[in-house]
């Protein structure tokens, strides 16, 4: 039997840390209709939108809907369902599995004292709609997501990316993202700094932190007798007197027998 | 000239006097360094207790600056993010000579425990690091001995004004 192929140039294709023995554990689904103040929630959105799934999980009602809905669902969660607050807002990267993001809007009613969460699924190019007309804190949330997961937003009035800086190729937060970088994060500073051609003259970033250098363990921080960089190391002990004997012209060096040390305070 | 002659005026003879000068103006050098009000993370916390009453920056003549032009030590006091790589380069450019780097805590020196894709790994890949200070954080106490370390180099060196070359760039 031969086993099967995978592809190990490419690593950057799939994600890296695959257990094959490993089940996710799931957080345990209930009905809606358990709790009056979501069930009633959820009939009012389902009057006006298509509502893919819907169940409650932790206490917390979960809905998911069309993508193209989400700016007049949050609107119907405002205006007429009083969660007034949208306290967290980002993307789950499922571009591996199913080639889509997961959005989620975390919102919260400090009225109704509840939590729910609109999720919905989109396409790797495809343009979600700004909720920031609705809510203000979508502001940042959604450069960040655009930041770090690339998610295009439309009718956003600051489309820049939050977090890394404005020449920086591609968004971290992707799975296909490598932790270290890639290489043009690699080289970034040194690129943007001293140009293209310093790379040789710098060499490649140090990333293997179990590396051993033979020179560390003996030139590394030895406290009283430190050295030049590169020098060999040496049992004389660093002086470190303020002021060294013999000193400079007209100034004296403080010696503690001439001190006059008071033996109680006056 | 024959050739057993030493022009003293151009080949930086006249020993004697010459070290005295570079002893005297080293002095004052190193008894009066100004570092940049310049913190990066957690370690410029320790940076600012170390200026502070209790550990006292000033009696080592030591006194903050709040402008590089006016700064000839820069502590790299933190985690050197690529975002903020080319502003410290900046910095330490509009820095006057003569000007030294201390590189404070693991963050500075190596990345430390940021070895992801967006710290620089080792503020010496930037800027031409002196002292290397180890820690994480370090202690007030350590930053005043980095400094003492600092004033030692610095009093070893030359006072021309046409230094060598550093390490690096």
């Amino acid at each position: 039997m031969m086993r099967s192929y995978s592809d190990k140039h490419n690593v950057q294709k799939k994600s890296y840390y695959n257990d094959r023995y490993f089940v996710a554990p799931q957080i345990p689904k209930e009905a809606v209709e358990s709790d009056d103040v979501f069930a009633n929630d959820l009939s009012v959105l389902k009057a006006k939108f298509e509502i893919q799934e819907a169940y409650i999980q932790k206490g917390q009602l979960v809905v998911y809907i069309d993508p193209k809905d989400n700016v007049s669902v949050l609107q119907t969660l405002r205006d007429e369902l009083s969660y007034n607050f949208l306290s967290e807002h980002s993307a789950i990267d499922w571009l591996a599995k199913s080639g889509e993001f997961e959005i989620f809007y975390q919102m919260l009613s400090t009225s109704k004292r509840k939590r729910m969460r609109v999720k919905c699924f989109i396409k790797e190019k495809e343009v979600l709609k700004s909720v920031i007309g609705v809510y203000k804190s979508a502001d940042w949330a959604e450069r960040e997501m655009y930041d770090m997961f690339g998610v295009i937003i439309s009718g956003h009035p600051y489309m820049k990316r939050l977090l890394m800086p404005d020449d920086w190729y591609d968004h971290p937060l992707r799975k296909t993202y490598p932790l270290h970088g890639d290489e043009v994060a690699q080289w970034y500073e040194i690129d943007k700094i001293f140009g293209k051609e310093y790379r040789d003259i710098i060499g490649p970033e140090e990333r293997d932190s179990a590396r051993v250098d033979v020179n560390d363990t003996y030139r590394f921080a030895h406290l009283n007798h430190e050295v030049p960089f590169g020098a060999e190391p040496s049992q004389e002990k660093t002086v470190t007197d303020y002021q060294e004997e013999g000193g400079v012209f007209i100034v004296k060096k403080l010696k503690k027998e001439d001190a006059k040390i008071l033996k109680e305070r006056y | 000239m024959a050739q057993h002659k030493i022009n003293y005026l151009q080949e930086a003879g006249l020993p004697v006097a010459l070290t005295t000068v570079d002893k005297l103006v080293q002095w004052g050098r190193s008894n009066s360094l100004w570092p940049l009000t310049y913190g990066l993370a957690c370690c410029a916390i320790e940076m600012m207790a170390t200026g502070a009453s209790r550990y006292d920056f000033d009696r080592f003549g030591t006194i903050f600056r709040a402008s590089p032009r006016q700064a000839d030590v820069l502590v790299i006091a933190g985690t050197l993010t690529k975002k903020h790589a080319p502003f410290m380069r900046r910095l330490y450019d509009q820095m006057p000579d003569p000007k030294w780097v201390i590189s404070m805590g693991s963050c500075a020196n190596t990345g430390g425990m940021f070895n992801t894709y967006a710290t620089v790994q080792g503020a010496d890949r930037i800027v031409p690091v002196d002292i290397y200070l180890p820690g994480c954080a370090p202690r007030p106490e350590t930053l005043q001995y980095a400094l003492m370390l600092l004033q030692k180099k610095i009093r070893t060196e030359k006072a021309s004004r046409k230094l060598a070359p550093k390490r690096l760039v």
